[in-house]
């Protein structure tokens, strides 16, 4: 069994974990109007860290600093070697250093996860998974999979993004952004908000860590086969991946389906018809873009974590600003936080590329 | 284990262009995608006619798994020009392609592959390390082969494309498998 020993989440609302739920719980949100800047012609909302605030590593660039801090935050609540090579480093993000395209030094993914697990002293060839929005979850499913097949025996996941002129331009283009803070599956929403955060989980096989609280229990990645930008109309790929976890997991056990929800009308949509399909439809629903925005290569690993915390709190995290159901097959929605006895959830993602993935946990109650 | 394959390389043979002209020409999307894309599309069909299994229905039992050390590079460097200078205008239609996975996608298309897809960036092209990543996609229990294999391009003049099939006896010999991407990576061009 795969149970996670640490974790971090380093974002303009804290640089811990528990900070980071304590502010959702409290209603914060880290969503700002921003100014034009560089290439980026006009303003913008989004969630984005203050670099003065990283404390680590003032020699790298604001996207490795973020994966140190944020690293090295998990890493001191255990005992972990880091330099061992039975330690693997999976990085998930989309564009990592991308804004160093046209400059003499290396944009390389590859590169920054070496920079990454070079800074603990791990000298294993690391993995970066880049599967669009849904690399969070791809890279805990790696991650899993590594284990269980007895290749390492912990694994550092760790995800983030930065919002570059390259990616807040390109969206801007695709006309996908809000010109407000973003309002999941609401009747009104206009779209996503873009977002910075960093996020490590480590995971390790219950052998070697008996006193463990949550297991991730199992994870299916589909496409949907029919484009590489826009959701299939019938929520194909995310109904799959529902279907695929649903054989592992009791329907009376879960808390909730902590869904993408960036807010777009199509993704919203899909991911209501795909719900609907996968008989999860009494099952409460939640966003968490209205706190963080869209983080990219960081949003499957935050995502968790934050719906892990709320489990340990017997909380369903309210889907902030959303205010009246907007999408065609009713979903359980609400602006404000609920209650729950249950012990499991599932994580649901999708991205460009027609890729969907979906993973289960639950907590281990001794 | 590996019985179809196909290797694409720059400075080996017609650009890819030519060989899409030359061997499948009748897929109009080609002229939409990115250099990434159209050298991963062009190896996919060129792959699956040496199968020659397309009329068959995959659904979730086959997925595409690929995996490079440059990621989108070559359409991050278009895109980058577009949202630079005086008469900066940024493309909504190169940006989408600066994501090295949607040339995966463009292969579940249009082979209505419903099977996992997903995009692995690594520091080299090293068989060792990408027998892993293919023996642990097999962990979907439902997933009965995969089109898999290294797919890099730095721009429309430097690339290199070994793709391939593998299936589930992969699993459990990954050393072998380790050897046989080593020897593959030996020859020059197949396609």
């Amino acid at each position: 069994m795969v149970v996670k020993i640490a974790d971090n989440i380093l974002s303009p609302l804290g640089v811990t974990t528990a900070e980071n739920y304590q502010a959702l719980k409290s209603g914060k949100s880290a969503l700002r109007l921003h100014d034009c800047r560089g290439a980026v012609t006009q303003p913008f909302y989004a969630s984005i860290i203050d670099e003065d605030k990283l404390r680590v590593g003032e020699s790298y660039t604001k996207f490795e600093r973020m994966c140190i801090q944020s690293v090295e935050t998990a890493l001191a609540q255990t005992d972990l070697d880091a330099a061992s090579d039975r330690v693997l480093f999976i990085l998930s993000t989309t564009k990592g250093n991308v804004h160093r395209i046209g400059t003499e030094e290396s944009p390389l993914l590859g590169d920054s996860a070496k920079v990454v697990a070079g800074y603990f002293g791990n000298t294993v060839p690391p993995m970066v998974v880049s599967n669009a929005c849904i690399s969070g979850v791809c890279a805990q499913i790696a991650a899993m999979r590594a284990l269980e097949l007895g290749l390492y025996d912990y694994v550092v996941v760790v995800g983030a993004d930065v919002q570059s002129d390259f990616i807040i331009t390109g969206f801007q283009s695709l006309k996908a952004l809000s010109d407000e803070a973003c309002k999941p599956f609401d009747a009104h929403r206009k779209g996503l908000n873009l977002g910075e955060a960093a996020a490590t989980i480590i995971y390790t096989k219950s052998d070697k860590a008996p006193e463990a609280r949550w297991n991730m229990v199992c994870g299916a990645v589909r496409n949907d086969a029919n484009h590489i930008s826009g959701p299939s109309r019938t929520g194909e790929g995310s109904w799959l991946v529902l279907r695929d976890v649903m054989r592992h997991l009791d329907i009376d056990e879960l808390a909730f389906v902590n869904a993408h929800g960036t807010a777009t009308l199509y993704n919203d949509e899909m991911e209501s018809i795909a719900i609907s399909r996968a008989g999860l439809a009494d099952i409460p629903v939640n966003s968490l873009k209205g706190y963080y925005g869209h983080t990219m290569g960081a949003a499957g690993i935050v995502e968790t974590l934050i719906s892990m915390n709320a489990v340990d709190d017997n909380t369903v995290l309210a889907t902030r600003n959303y205010e009246q159901l907007g999408v065609s097959h009713a979903l359980q929605v609400s602006n404000r936080n609920g209650s729950t006895e249950k012990k499991a959830f599932i994580k649901l993602i999708s991205g460009f590329g027609g890729c969907n993935a979906a993973a289960g946990f639950r907590r281990i109650d001794k | 284990m590996i019985n179809n394959w196909v290797r694409i390389k720059s400075g080996y043979g017609p650009s890819v262009e030519e060989i899409y002209k030359d061997r499948i020409g009748s897929y109009a999307k080609f002229y939409k995608m990115d250099p990434l894309s159209r050298l991963g599309f062009v190896a996919s069909e060129l792959l699956l006619d040496a199968e020659g299994s397309r009329d068959r229905e995959w659904g979730e039992t086959r997925g595409v798994v690929l995996m490079n050390a440059t990621s989108s590079l070559a359409d991050d460097r278009n895109y980058q020009r577009t949202i630079v200078g005086d008469d900066a205008f940024p493309s909504p239609s190169l940006f989408v392609y600066t994501l090295p996975n949607v040339v995966t996608g463009e292969i579940a298309i249009r082979n209505r592959y419903y099977g996992e897809t997903n995009f692995f960036v690594l520091p080299g092209a090293d068989p060792e390390q990408m027998s892993k990543v293919i023996e642990m996609s097999f962990c979907d229990d439902k997933l009965q082969s995969l089109l898999t294999g290294w797919i890099d391009c730095e721009d429309e003049e430097h690339y290199d494309a070994l793709m391939f099939i593998a299936n589930r006896t992969v699993c459990g010999r990954r050393a072998e498998l380790a050897e046989e991407i080593a020897a593959l990576f030996e020859k020059e061009i197949k396609y």
